[in-house]
Parts: C-alpha cells; sequence; structure tokens
C-alpha cells in the first residue's frame, strides 16, 4: 500500500511464477502431481483473501464460490458436451451471479451473522446438489471423460490431463490471478477496501458507498473462487459434492491465516505449507489430523499474522 | 445571501429522549459557526444529522437549496459537506499519507492521475504541518497530530462545509495557538460549523455562534452578544461570570 517502487513489487511476483514455472522440469513425477492441486487451491485462497484478509469480511461459506466454479463447468462439459473455454466461462458465470445475489442478501448483516448467514447460504447449495442427484451425481460425483478435457485452441490442442499440460495451464490460472491481485490492492480501489476493513464507518464520512464496494468485493472473490472451481474440474476431472462442504469454506480461510492475510503471496505459502503437512503427515499416521491442529496451535501462538506477514514485520515492509 | 445550510424543525428522538427538537437553523456560505453548549445538550447529534451518520425522526435539511433531508452520507460527503470525528478516527494502521490518499482520491475525477494523488495528498498534509510524518503509521503520531491528520483528511474532501467535532480536545495549549489560525484560513475555502468547548478558543474563532441546551436553541448571536446574554450565563458560563 506505500508507494513502494513498483519493478522491485512486480519483480518479486515475476520470480515466483517463474520459479514455479521451472519446478515443472526438476520435481520428481509425484509433486508435479501435487503442484497444479496447490495453485488451484491457491488461487481459490486468493480469492478468498482478497475479501477476508483486504476488506475484513470473514465468509464461512466460500465452498460454495468454488462449488459454482466446479459444477458450472463440470456439468456443461457432461451434460451439455461444451468444449473447454465455453464450460470454464459458465463456472465464471455461475461464480458471478452466485456471488451477486448472495453478496446482495448477505452484506445486509456484519461480523458474526455474515459468517453464519455465508455458511447456511453454502449449505444450501450443498444440499441442492445432493437433492438433484440424477444431474448431479449426488454423493458421488461426476468424472469427466478424458477426451472431453481437452483444450483445442484452433492451431493446437492441449490434452489437459497430461501432467505437464495440467501443470502449465493451473500455473497460468494461478499467475493471472495473482497478478489481477496485486493490480487491485495497489489500486485506489484496494485502498478503499483495506480502508473499509480498518474502518467501515469513517470509510462512509470519506464519501465513499462502503456497500458497493463490499458487493464488487464479494463479486470479485465469488468469480476467482469459481475460476479455481472450474479449472479443478476440468483439469482434474472430477467433480464432488464434498467441494460444497463446510470443510471447504474452513480450508481457505486456513491457508490464507497460516501464509498470512492480506499479503498477496500468502495464500500459496500457506496453502503449499498446508498440503505438504497433511501429505507428510498422513504417510506416517493415521492421525494426521492432530499434527494439522498441532501445527495450527503453533501458528497462531507465535505467528499470529501468518508465515509472511511475520515475515513482512521483520524484514521487507514493503511486501503487499 | 441564501444560507448555505438551512435545517426546518429538526427532529431526532431516541426512545423518549428528544436529543435535538425542532431546531431551526442556518449558517451563511463563508461564515465560521461555533456550536456551544453543556454535555448532552444535542451538538453532536445534530451535526450527525446534518452529515447523515444518522437520520432525523422529522423535519427538513437543505444544503445550498437542495433537500437532502434522506440523501445518504457519502452522497452528502460528495456534495461538499465534511465532519471530522470528535473521537480521533484516523486509519491507525494505514500511514498518514495513506490517511489522506483516502479522501483525495475520491475527489479525483481520473483515479489513475498518480501524480495529483501525490500532489493532493502532499499539499493537504502540509497546510496543517504534517508533510513530514507521511511514511508514519497514524496509530504511531502523537495525539495533537493524530487530530491534525484528522482535519487534513476533512480538508482533502475540498469540502464547502466543514464540520469540525471538539477538534481542540486533547491538544495542548501551544497546539491550539496554532490551531486557531489553521482554522481562519481553512474558512477562507469553506464554510466552518465548529462544536468546541473550549470558550476562548470560540470567542476568537465565531462569526456567530449558537447556544444549544437540551435539544434545543437557547440563544445565537455574535461573541459579545452571547458574551452578555444573560440565559446563557445561567445555562453554560456559569452565573457567576458575569
Amino acid at each position: 500500500m506505500n508507494e513502494t517502487p513498483p519493478a522491485r513489487l512486480y519483480g518479486l511476483h515475476l520470480a515466483v511464477v517463474l520459479a514455479l514455472f521451472g519446478l515443472n522440469f526438476v520435481l520428481p513425477d509425484y509433486h508435479q502431481g501435487l503442484f497444479p492441486r496447490i495453485m488451484v487451491l491457491a488461487t481459490f485462497a486468493m480469492g478468498y483473501n482478497l475479501l477476508f484478509g483486504y476488506c475484513g469480511l470473514l465468509s464461512l461459506g466460500h465452498a460454495m464460490f468454488f462449488a459454482a466454479g466446479l459444477y458450472g463447468a463440470g456439468l456443461a462439459v457432461a451434460h451439455l458436451g461444451w468444449a473447454v473455454p465455453a464450460a470454464f466461462a459458465a463456472g465464471l458465470a455461475c461464480g458471478a451471479l452466485l456471488s451477486l445475489a448472495v453478496g446482495v442478501l448477505a452484506l445486509r448483516t456484519s461480523g458474526v451473522a455474515f459468517m453464519i448467514v455465508t455458511m447456511m447460504f453454502s449449505q444450501v447449495l450443498a444440499l441442492a446438489i445432493l437433492y438433484f442427484a440424477p444431474w448431479t451425481g449426488g454423493d458421488q460425483g461426476l468424472v469427466l471423460p478424458q477426451q472431453a478435457r481437452v483444450l483445442n485452441l484452433g492451431f493446437a490442442a492441449f490434452d489437459l490431463t497430461h501432467p505437464a499440460v495440467r501443470y502449465m495451464a493451473a500455473l497460468f490460472l494461478f499467475a493471472v490471478v495473482l497478478l489481477v491481485t496485486l493490480a487491485i490492492v495497489r489500486s485506489p480501489w484496494g485502498r478503499v477496501l483495506v480502508a473499509i476493513r480498518e474502518n467501515e464507518e469513517r470509510t462512509r464520512m470519506l464519501g465513499y458507498d462502503t456497500f458497493a464496494s463490499k458487493l464488487a468485493a464479494v463479486v470479485v472473490s465469488g468469480v476467482v473462487c469459481a475460476a479455481a472451481g472450474a479449472a479443478w474440474a476440468l483439469l482434474f476431472g472430477y467433480v464432488g459434492a464434498n467441494f460444497a462442504s463446510v470443510q471447504y469454506s474452513i480450508l481457505p480461510l486456513l491457508w490464507v491465516l497460516m501464509g498470512g492475510a492480506a499479503t498477496t503471496l500468502g495464500p500459496l505459502v500457506g496453502t503449499l505449507a498446508m498440503y505438504y503437512v497433511i501429505d507428510i503427515a498422513s504417510s506416517h499416521t493415521s492421525a494426521w489430523l492432530l499434527i494439522v491442529g498441532v501445527a495450527l496451535v503453533l501458528l497462531v501462538l507465535f505467528f499470529p499474522k501468518g508465515i509472511l506477514g511475520a515475515l513482512r514485520r521483520r524484514w521487507p515492509g514493503w511486501l503487499p | 445571501m441564501t444560507p448555505l445550510l438551512t435545517t426546518r424543525g429538526l427532529t431526532r428522538s431516541f426512545g423518549g429522549l428528544r436529543a435535538v427538537d425542532g431546531v431551526d437553523f442556518a449558517v451563511l456560505p463563508g461564515e465560521i459557526r461555533a456550536i456551544i453548549g453543556p454535555n448532552g445538550a444535542g451538538k453532536t447529534t445534530f451535526v450527525s444529522l446534518v452529515c447523515g451518520r444518522i437520520l432525523p425522526s422529522s423535519g427538513a435539511i437543505l444544503f445550498d437549496g437542495e433537500d437532502i433531508t434522506d440523501m445518504p452520507a457519502h452522497r452528502r460527503v460528495r456534495l461538499g459537506i465534511a465532519y471530522t470525528f470528535q473521537i480521533t478516527s484516523v486509519y491507525a494502521n494505514l500511514s498518514a499519507y495513506d490517511n489522506v490518499a483516502l479522501p483525495v482520491q475520491r475527489t479525483l475525477a481520473d483515479g489513475r492521475a498518480k501524480g495529483a494523488l501525490h500532489a493532493g495528498v502532499m499539499e493537504a498534509l502540509a497546510r496543517v504541518g504534517l508533510a513530514d510524518r507521511a511514511a508514519m503509521p497514524a496509530g504511531q503520531l502523537a495525539y495533537g497530530h493524530q487530530r491534525l491528520l484528522e482535519v487534513a483528511m476533512g480538508l482533502a474532501l475540498k469540502p464547502r462545509l466543514l464540520v469540525l467535532d471538539e477538534p481542540t480536545q486533547g491538544l495542548s495549549d501551544a497546539e491550539i495557538d496554532d490551531f486557531i489560525p489553521l482554522v481562519r484560513e481553512i474558512a477562507r475555502t469553506a464554510t466552518v460549523l465548529i462544536i468546541e468547548h473550549n470558550i476562548p478558543v470560540v470567542m476568537q474563532l465565531a462569526d456567530r455562534i449558537t447556544v444549544f441546551e437540551a435539544g434545543r436553541i437557547l440563544a445565537e448571536g455574535t461573541p459579545e452578544q452571547i458574551r452578555r446574554n444573560v440565559a446563557v450565563q445561567e445555562a453554560y458560563l456559569g452565573s457567576g461570570h458575569g
């Protein structure tokens, strides 16, 4: 938010993207398979961070936006036979419509009531997915056939089930959302979002329509999460009801808290750290949730601002 | 001259209490108007109604001839009514620069004009003497400086009517001495409505004074008229005063 040389900022973010690009060629197969998942989930977390970290609105229902993208794209492929770009757009459109409707209603509340209302809407969507089982596959979910997951751009066709293609597609989505987030938080509108988080009444008395700004934040956040959901459906071919469950509303919150709320790179750091903690712990013990819990307690005790939040305090104050 | 701000029969009740009770009030453009009165007289409620932070139970508010009674607060700010908070309400975690950048960027037609934003922020900070502290987090400024930052945020809105709610509260005598010329300077480009408990400040600054008591206007006049007014002396200045 401060007047930092933009070259250094954009340089750092581009370096992160380039590092992820390079990792594709050096990672062992197993980790090359994990990273696309982590990048898509980190995109989900970035969408969450925009609303929670910058605008200060704590939603407990963001699984519905991820699921809107997931099912919007997945159902379009499974039932309508749409091609990849159209299905992805359908996922985004579902996320935009849902977040607009939920935003208009949920933003009449704030604080704890906002948490409950968003959670409630998310539960409605989760139950609706189970109820319309003939179309959604219910709790079994849908598996998208491999031949439907080919991105045909006219001059070339990309098989999204191929590990390297999948990696690059996930990286592309991640990089676009990362740079968009960076641009937003450095824009005048980003400054208004932070101002709303810090003191909404004061912001209103500076002449800002805070409701409109918050609604726009919900929609942008919802669309980013829907993009992650749509990408998940198209890249990994599985559209499941568990992604609409409460667990997937809590996870982005934990990832963002772990990486550092209101930092642009925090969602990636948090998602990456948490994914590997779970991955390593679950290969050693069935009580891996215990280890996750201990990690979270330690984090809250010693790094309440998350990993990047703690780093920012000690070293580069210019981290956005 | 037509008044910049007019209220007619303005009333606001909280439960059974009529905090502001049928107030007819008018301020002329370019005036410095002070509002004084004992605690609980309804001063802050009155200016909150003017700014739109709360809505009236009945009555009307006109700004520059336009009825703004039902207008939301943020649109009144855009019309040119700026409010500085009684309880210092700066963004403590943001730098002084960012605090002022928020009102400046809203008044700019083109929000992307980076140069104009920077110039506007530094000008507002310079007017209150905080230019050298632009990078400090507002919460780490001395209390008096936070009050000045609050004023700078009001100024940055380029208001036509600036409402200052007890601006000298908590300031040292030396800071108050600097504050008086600042308000006079502001009044050259804006009408100033100032709630103030510090009577010497009021007497020096105000063109006219309105005295509130129990939600109504008890008296109104020049500082000299108010000083001589017997009812005011009894209600507020203390009957032994004159």
